[in-house]
């Protein structure tokens, strides 16, 4: 199996886009999960600790 | 002798400081000292991930320069059909959505930390009209693509355009004026735009967290206490 149908294999592209509706307000499914995620790694930039040189102290 | 040459010198440097060159000069050093366009040290608040996602943005921005380039250079008839073209185009593609991504993130992270702050407005300026500017940018680009996708786009997006009396002199059923736009006008206002932004952010230094702000609002904290 190629490294192409592999990565083609887990999300299938192809068709058309999926949408929510919530009253007047329509998003696609691709543009929430974007949304989604900067949420996730902005609260994940926020909590993580930033890797320090060793031997610094500050 | 000795008295001759300095007043021949200070001959020289009286003219020298009536030239617009001598004086863009002298206000670039005293503006962008060298340690401070090109620092090694900033202070330690910065250790946080928060504060990675500009140079993230800048590093996606050069990507998209770089793809776009070998784009123009050969053509849809390549992008479209080739197996390299196709993996350049996704390369272009995929820079301009981790450009928005870690624009966004970017964005909240300093609205957030207000960074305006500490007579930073033009930083944050520079900022906002630059993220305007990528959106045309990113617009016109979905309108070069040259396939059904583009001609889809443009023919929903122009009664939008035409709402606001902008459709009157750009027209975005106009390939070529689109592709003029995306290819040229548009990558120049951004890289001038985001350049600005980056040079005042040098300028400025890094918005310090509220809890040691300085009580003037006035010099940079990183050029004055480096630490890290």
């Amino acid at each position: 199996m190629s490294f192409g149908v592999l990565i083609a294999a887990l999300i299938n592209l192809n068709g058309s886009g999926h949408y929510l509706h919530w009253g007047f307000v329509q998003i696609s499914v691709a543009n929430l999960v974007v949304i989604l995620l900067m949420i996730a790694v902005f609260v994940l930039a926020i909590l993580l600790p930033f890797p320090r040189r060793k031997g610094r102290d500050r | 002798m000795s008295l001759d040459i300095t007043t021949e010198r200070d001959a020289s440097s009286s003219e020298e400081s009536r030239q617009w060159t001598a004086r863009v000069r002298n206000a670039a050093a005293t503006a962008f000292p060298p340690d401070r366009l090109l620092p090694d040290r900033q202070p330690a608040y910065m250790a946080s991930w928060i504060y990675v996602f500009g140079v993230l943005t800048v590093v996606s921005l050069a990507w998209v320069i770089i793809t776009g380039c070998v784009l123009a250079v050969m053509g849809p008839s390549w992008w479209h059909v080739s197996g390299l073209g196709h993996f350049v185009n996704s390369l272009h593609l995929w820079s301009v959505e981790f450009f928005f991504f870690f624009m966004v993130i970017h964005l909240w992270g300093k609205f957030f930390m207000a960074a305006w702050r500490g007579n930073r407005k033009l930083t944050w300026a520079t900022g906002v009209v630059s993220f305007v500017a990528s959106i045309a940018a990113a617009f016109t680009g979905y309108l070069s693509q040259a396939n059904f996708d583009s001609q889809w786009i443009s023919t929903q997006a122009k009664d939008g355009i035409n709402s606001t009396g902008a459709g009157a002199f750009w027209n975005v059923l106009n390939f070529g004026q689109m592709l003029m736009w995306h290819i040229v006008l548009l990558p120049i206002a951004v890289v001038i735009i985001a350049g600005l932004h980056v040079l005042m952010v040098r300028r400025r230094g890094i918005v310090p967290p509220f809890d040691i702000e300085p009580k003037d609002h006035g010099d940079t904290p990183s050029a004055a206490e480096p630490s890290e």
